[in-house]
């Protein structure tokens, strides 16, 4: 295929021919190139469909702030729909694919939708789909849904890796046109630690698409100058390929690097995209300006773009869209396209100027005053219909428009920490104001000064500004000789003749029709007529339709552009890849796992896990033959009370807890009386929010006067050393009290039934006396365990059984298990997993966080009488506030069903023997059940209105979701060994 | 977001965990007449000020401080950044 539109010149390297399909059609490009400038010199106009009404879209502008031609890059799991093929490097074996059609692109099925295009005008949705409210689910979404939306997904991961990085500068300079290069040149030869970063894969922004001079010399050898003598300073980061997506608190910059996005395949060890933090001292905002269309009917030909692009394509990739072409313009840039066209040797059939006093250009000819006023052309332009200023219409052949209503500053970055840009009358356009991001100045043409002149000497001002506030010395720099032009311009934002529609919006498809429903229909303010007509959403943000629609609105009102609104913008810049954000934390990735001694015993064992936090805990142990999982847990669990099990507790959370005030710090964090405990002895003890809710529990063991150790539940672990921390430093700064957290420290295991002393004798040396006499309930000490390895033993029991907890240095966890499975096969020895510790914590009515479920009271628990009425304690005041003190509140108790074969879900919602199963008949709820092994039936444990009062009442267990409605008694939550005598054994 | 801690320098965001208030610090007595009121209001009454907020943040991924932190909840510019306990122990908390 030839390159029908290849100019000469340009910044391609001829000698680098690059392949590339689109559309499953072969072409040739150059390094380079774009894939939006490789298809333009092939002569292909049409590049895909528009999202609404599925017209044909072509090539609007060079750069990120492209509305229409998106395209699927790629192929395969890589595949990445809209993609603006303006930015798009192009490389070899390039894949590309047009969107948004059903059948073809030329004969696209749904371009239908263009028909009817009067009835889909702004707020169709909304107004249409009301009724019936059944047809939504059924009929109007799925056929929306399957009409939406632009590219498609690949449905695959993605197989490349992204990375998150972290950069430190005095100063950042975002853009490296002539004010970014020349603001960095001034920093970095002031000796300053500067990042440059840049969108584009070359520094010099304009420079490198306009036909000018600076310094003497070519602009482009200038920038080549320029980017070498930055390169070759160690204090200048130069970064190419990097977009300053968005301006956070204190001078953070979030900068998205495409590392590899210009390669076919990335390289393997190198990420795809960076997203880098930066941290600034100072910021240099030299983003630009992006050129803004005049909005006429029938404007979204492929073939009308923006009069600065179509010269951009010519200058710097050699492309033009067409061999003919015509000029729209109400300033003098769109005549500098026109020169610099005709240049390149590409026929300028006129220059339609809107400007009554336009100037004259030799060589062309120039309509003054007149407008554009239609276009025709199936897939792509083929002519203009031109009104001149006395009325006279005439038509006039041209196969691509360039189109220019003027330049918008880039102030993007100035509003994202709410700033709001204010309009300029002297360039009819919105420039920053004073309430920038702090830290952040603007030059050049970002900040309204459109020559080259003026963004060179702003750079140098601004770099100049920046670092003294830093104390930094710089000398301002002899600024290369560069053009001034004046930049005349006649506001015009649309064309107030002809017929067919006028398109503001083009990757939204709201046209200026729009616009006047939704001022109709008193959408008027900018953020409603925003989201009524869709104006300015999807991938460009409309940054090429939002400052039209604002003069459209503000004419419609009467008002001027500033009364009317200003538009403001959050971050990002660009779209940001979902996978850029993510960075590494994907996958397993997301959040750490937390494995336990035991893991790797478990997983040989072939247990299935839980999660719980970030920790894996292991469910239950299969033996040969059990196929369902309760038959391995009911066997767990009665081995524990029959012989003895040992279950890895590792997870709870342990603090270590020092001090000379110690004691009298527990005795204000717990709700229950800790001051008094003994030294050698443990106590379970609640913690409340001081709110009054119980939020933790957990056992304290005295291990000496000034020293205890503290557990908590798994989930609550980081919550209680917060709140714990909270006390001692906000509360009582002068208690002598240290915390630490060992929770991962220890390897801790509970030894429960009625053979776990036998086990234990077996381990813990023998100077260490462990007898019921010696060694009661509710004891705690150091030991030492198979000669010599220190570790702490704690009396306490959650089973129910005659239970102790072993806490050894983590590192001895594996080994110590694999001993006491060993050392106790002849006692019947088993582990036991959390299913099984479940069924005997329910047996025994302890609480867990199904109970603790950040409503619940210490009354409701049945702990009332715990919390402490003598002493201080967090939510010791609140909680005998009225409302928790209800005699008739929430109450655990204990449920079990009347007919034994019948069972408790949890979950599942109490009502009174004979109530009607309704909303106001509720009684309360069921918090944890299971099926008691022991017992032989099901049991529950629930909260009910004033249950305490209500044992042995016949109460029902009703679950409308699953169909059960089942008869219960209430009785006490202790249902297994009530005296506790076996525990004491 | 940095916050300049005063033992460890400027540190981001990311290392903390935000509470609230700094009146958190100024906990009832509980022998107070009054004692249920006061905490009722000490628990659920705030000012939620567009301006100047004294704040505590912890540093959950660091060295385990309380800070009070001035910040400007409009700009979000911090002028000053305390240790809680010196704080609570200027103003008079103590054991």
């Amino acid at each position: 295929m030839t390159q029908s539109n290849r100019l000469n010149g340009g910044l391609i390297n001829r000698g680098k021919p690059l392949n590339f399909n689109f559309d499953g059609r072969a072409y040739q490009g150059y390094e380079g190139d774009t894939l939006a400038s490789a298809l333009m010199a092939n002569g292909v106009r049409f590049l895909g469909r528009s999202f609404k009404y599925h017209r044909p879209r072509g090539i609007f502008t060079a750069g990120s702030e492209e509305p229409n031609a998106l395209v699927e890059l790629r192929s395969g799991a890589r595949q990445e729909p809209n993609t603006r093929a303006t930015v798009a490097e192009l490389y070899e074996g390039l894949v590309a694919c047009s969107q948004n059609y059903k059948g073809s692109l030329r004969y696209d099925l749904l371009a239908l939708n263009d028909l009817f295009s009067d009835i889909l005008s702004a707020g169709f949705y909304y107004k249409t789909f009301m009724w019936p409210a059944a047809f939504w689910e059924k009929v109007y979404e799925p056929i929306i849904r399957s009409a939406a939306g632009l590219g498609r997904l690949s449905g695959e991961d993605d197989p490349d890796e992204y990375e998150k990085g972290f950069l430190h500068c005095d100063l950042l300079v975002i853009g490296g046109g002539p004010a970014g290069l020349m603001a960095s040149l001034t920093a970095g030869r002031a000796g300053a630690n500067v990042i440059l970063a840049d969108e584009d894969c070359r520094f010099g922004g304009r420079l490198n698409v306009e036909q000018e001079d600076v310094g003497g010399k070519p602009a482009v050898e200038w920038v080549e100058q320029a980017v070498a003598e930055l390169t070759a300073m160690d204090n200048v980061r130069l970064m190419p390929r990097s977009t300053a997506m968005g301006a956070f608190d204190h001078g953070i910059y979030g900068v998205v690097e495409r590392v590899q996005d210009h390669l076919h395949t990335p390289v393997e060890g190198k990420p795809r995209q960076t997203l880098w933090r930066v941290y600034s001292k100072r910021a240099i905002l030299c983003a630009g300006a992006t050129e803004r269309p005049i909005v006429f009917p029938d404007n979204d030909r492929p073939g009308v773009m923006l009069a600065g692009s179509m010269r951009a394509y010519a200058n710097r990739w050699a492309a033009t869209p067409a061999r003919m072409v015509a000029v729209f313009t109400n300033n003098d840039d769109g005549h500098r396209t026109a020169v610099d066209l005709m240049a390149k040797g590409v026929d300028v059939t006129v220059i339609v100027d809107a400007r009554l006093d336009a100037p004259t250009l030799t060589g062309v000819r120039l309509i003054s005053g007149a407008h554009v006023i239609g276009t025709k052309g199936r897939h792509g332009l083929s002519s203009i219909r031109v009104r001149q200023a006395d009325g006279r219409e005439e038509t006039l052949a041209c196969g691509a428009l360039g189109v220019s209503g003027g330049w918008n500053p880039n102030v993007h970055l100035t509003c994202h920490q709410g700033g709001r840009p204010v309009w300029n009358e002297s360039i009819a356009a919105f420039v920053p104001d004073q309430n920038i991001p702090v830290g952040m100045s603007v030059a050049g043409a970002a900040k309204g000064l459109f020559s080259t002149e003026d963004a060179l000497r702003s750079g140098a001002e601004e770099a100049v500004a920046a670092l003294e506030s830093l104390g930094i010395a710089a000398s301002a720099l002899k600024l290369p000789r560069a053009v001034n032009s004046a930049y005349n311009l006649q506001p015009l934002y649309h064309v107030p003749h002809g017929k067919g529609r006028a398109w503001l919006d083009l990757q939204n498809d709201v046209t200026v029709k729009d616009v006047k429903l939704a001022h109709q229909e008193n959408y008027r303010s900018v953020e409603h007529l925003k989201r009524y007509t869709t104006l300015g959403m999807g991938t460009d943000q409309g940054k090429t339709a939002n400052v039209n629609a604002l003069a459209i609105m503000a004419e419609l009102t009467g008002k001027s552009i500033p009364e009317t609104g200003t538009t403001i913008f959050r971050p990002p810049y660009t779209p940001v890849a979902l996978g850029t954000i993510g960075g590494r934390t994907v996958g397993k990735h997301f959040h750490p796992t937390r494995e336990t001694p035991t893991d790797k015993w478990a997983r040989e064992h072939n247990a299935p896990f839980d999660t719980a936090g970030d920790w894996m805990r292991a469910r239950w142990f299969p033996q040969p033959g059990e196929t369902h999982w309760r038959q391995s847990a009911d066997r767990e669990a009665c081995n524990v009370r029959k012989n003895v099990g040992i279950c890895d507790v590792t997870t709870l959370g342990k603090i270590d807890v020092q001090g000379a005030d110690a004691a009298s710090f527990l005795n204000r964090v717990y709700a229950n009386g800790f001051a008094k405990l003994a030294v050698g002895k443990v106590r379970y003890g609640i913690m409340l929010r001081e709110d009054g809710a119980c939020y933790d529990d957990g056992t304290a063991a005295r291990l000496a006067e000034e020293h205890f150790v503290i557990t908590t539940t798994t989930a609550n672990a980081g919550a209680v050393l917060r709140n714990m921390e909270f006390a001692r430093q906000c509360l009582w700064p002068d208690m002598d009290v240290q915390l630490i957290s060992t929770t991962e420290a220890w390897a801790q295991y509970a030894i429960a039934g009625p053979k776990s002393r036998e086990l234990l004798q077996r381990i813990v040396d023998s100077e260490f006396d462990i007898s019921n006499e010696a060694f009661p309930f509710m004891a705690c000490d150091s030991v030492t365990l198979c000669g010599g390895l220190r570790a702490r033993l704690f009396r306490i029991s959650f089973s129910g059984e005659l239970a102790y907890e072993l806490a050894v240095p983590t590192r001895y966890g594996d080994a110590l298990w694999r001993r006491m499975l060993e050392l106790g096969q002849d006692l019947g020895v088993a582990p036991y997993g959390l299913e099984a510790l479940d069924i005997m914590r329910i047996e025994k009515g302890h609480p867990t966080g199904r109970e603790l479920d950040g409503r619940a009271t210490a009354l409701m628990l049945g702990m009332g009488r715990m919390v402490s009425r003598k002493k201080d304690s967090i939510g010791s005041t609140l909680d005998q506030r009225e409302g928790l003190t209800d005699p008739n509140g929430l109450r655990l108790v204990g449920l079990k069903p009347v007919n034994q074969s019948e069972v408790i879900t949890a979950g599942s919602q109490l009502v009174n023997e004979t109530a009607p199963v309704q909303i106001d008949s509720e009684q309360g709820h069921v918090t944890s059940a299971c099926i008691s092994p022991h017992l032989g039936h099901s049991i529950g444990m629930a909260y009910l209105k004033g249950g305490d009062q209500r044992m042995g009442e016949i109460i029902r267990v009703v679950d409308p979701v699953r169909g059960t409605d089942v008869k219960v008694q209430v009785i006490s939550t202790h249902f297994f060994d009530p005296e506790g005598g076996r525990l004491r054994a | 977001m940095i916050i300049n801690h005063p033992l460890l320098g400027p540190r981001d965001r990311q290392e903390f965990t935000y509470l609230g208030d700094a009146c958190l610090i100024d906990r009832p007595g509980w022998q107070a007449g009054d004692a249920m009121d006061q905490f009722f209001e000490y628990v659920y009454l705030r000012d939620d000020p567009a301006g100047e907020h004294r704040e505590l943040w912890y540093h959950e991924h660091g060295d385990r401080s309380w800070l009070v932190v001035t910040r400007n909840t409009v700009t979000h510019e911090i002028t000053n950044v305390e240790l809680a306990s010196d704080v609570a122990r200027k103003q008079g908390r103590s054991k």
